[in-house]
């Protein structure tokens, strides 16, 4: 069992589960909320890493990220070096490669309240803001902690980006996932099936509380 | 739901086989077996199909019944394992080149690898170093071996990525994200990274001989055909083409 990446791996998928709630949440709410009729060109925007395969978004971190594009120019101008081969490159392939998976239940919990409360609200002199801290949140708790730990599971188990971008850097860009990938490259079996049922028992145990808090049918794909 | 059958039947037809042959080949051969297998076809009819990978994968996933006929590997040792293990044919081992390690640069790179050599990879612009994957790709064993050879290793380890197989650590300097790479000399000769970058080729005593060699497989179905193919990589038309990508026994005496 490899600690090192394990650890690692779990720093990943906690930072960008993280991020994804402070990201996440003001794009959900503008999803459920906007009239706007080009909205459904940015669901499909949100849902796209859920059909891409992980190969298109290495790709992009990896050449249009990379050194020779002037996006990553400016990144690496920056910081002095290039995303690719880096913590922060996997955070940013990961923040893309699990977003819908925030944003989705985000969303689906902020469109089920009841909208004669937030009109109450506002007939009490809230503004959006307060309406939205006061009522919206506190009424979408479940759907919160659900975008959060499907998000952190997701990344957890990302493994196409990272092999595409990380380089394999021990404490770095090795993690869980590629690490069994390894292990079973060198058919180090025994190794490997003790990583692997560490991996399957702590998703487990992460879906089962998002399962646990909604107690009903639920799946990640079109909330409506 | 007729036609739903009708489509699901169709769909997995297209997964039975002809009369093709399946070879894995080590990534360094990913530019140079497409051309021999080109004029194979073009000669024989016979249609070969290949999957690339590094060599220690591809031998694994021989142990677990992946359906090739021919093996190229880029070590000699994992065929030879193979052989041990029964799953390959003794009498069909042939090693057809010396597999050749280069230090390579993009063009737009300052350094001069002609005067630096190796040295080369302790310049402040390098940042990141590509190499294969030690733990199953014999080009990233190489790579060690030969930093280690050069006294450098423990200076660049820290600069160290790690590609999946050669051609990966050959990508990755390719596409800017590293500074150079120790890659085969076959993928610095090979069409797609030609005009991009320059090279040094590493002394033949700086690593362990990487002996490539081809075997056919015992599972195969297609035990003739697979041979026949075999028989076709100690032509001269075969052997000039491998030549061409720097594919080939080495002549220099020790």
């Amino acid at each position: 069992m490899n600690w090192e990446a394990f650890w690692l791996t779990v720093r990943l998928a906690g930072i960008v589960s993280t991020l994804l709630v402070a990201i996440g949440i003001p794009i959900a709410y503008w999803l459920t909320h906007s009239r706007w009729r080009w909205k459904f060109l940015v669901e499909a925007a949100v849902a796209l890493p859920i059909v891409l395969p992980p190969t298109v978004l290495g790709f992009y971190v990896l050449v249009a990220l990379g050194s020779r594009s002037p996006l990553g120019r400016w990144w690496e101008s920056l910081t002095g070096h290039t995303l690719a081969f880096t913590f922060e490159g996997l955070v940013i392939g990961s923040l893309l490669y699990s977003l819908p998976f925030a944003v989705q239940p985000f969303a689906a919990s902020f469109g089920a309240v009841d909208s004669k409360l937030l009109r109450a609200s506002a007939s009490l002199g809230h503004s959006p803001v307060q309406t939205f801290r006061r009522i919206v949140l506190p009424l979408s708790k479940a759907g919160l902690v659900t975008g959060f730990a499907l998000s952190f599971a997701h990344t957890l188990g990302e493994f196409g980006v990272v092999l595409m971008v990380g380089g394999n850097i021990p404490g770095v860009t090795r993690t869980i996932s590629i690490d069994i990938y390894d292990q079973v490259q060198t058919a180090n079996y025994s190794s490997a099936n003790q990583t692997a049922l560490v991996l399957l028992i702590l998703s487990f145990l992460v879906l089962s509380i998002v399962y646990g808090l909604n107690r009903r049918p639920w799946a990640v794909g079109p909330w409506r | 739901m007729k036609h739903m059958l009708a489509l699901l039947l169709l769909l997995i037809g297209t997964f039975a086989t002809a009369q093709e042959i399946v070879v894995a080949a080590a990534a360094d051969m990913n530019a140079a077996l497409p051309q021999l297998v080109a004029a194979y076809t073009k000669k024989t009819g016979q249609t070969v199909k290949f999957s690339f990978g590094s060599s220690g994968n591809l031998a694994n996933q021989i142990r677990n019944g992946a359906p090739f006929d021919v093996f190229f590997s880029a070590d000699e040792d994992y065929p030879r394992q193979l052989i041990a293990e029964e799953l390959a044919a003794k009498d069909t081992l042939y090693r057809y080149a010396v597999g050749r390690l280069v230090l390579w640069i993009p063009a737009d790179s300052p350094l001069d690898l002609s005067k630096l050599g190796m040295k080369a990879l302790l310049e402040p612009s390098i940042k990141k170093i590509a190499i294969a994957n030690p733990a199953h790709a014999p080009y990233g064993r190489a790579a060690e071996a030969a930093l280690r050879h050069f006294g450098i290793y423990d200076q660049v380890s820290s600069r160290l990525v790690l590609g999946e197989n050669v051609s990966q650590a050959a990508q990755f300097v390719e596409s800017g994200n590293a500074q150079a790479g120790l890659i085969a000399l076959s993928h610095a000769l090979a069409p797609a990274l030609k005009d991009k970058g320059r090279y040094w080729t590493l002394p033949l005593d700086a690593y362990p001989t990487l002996n490539q060699a081809a075997v056919v497989l015992s599972r195969s179905k297609q035990q003739d055909a697979a041979r026949r193919f075999l028989e076709f990589l100690r032509s001269p038309e075969a052997t000039s083409l491998l030549g061409s990508y720097g594919f080939s026994m080495p002549v220099e005496t020790h």
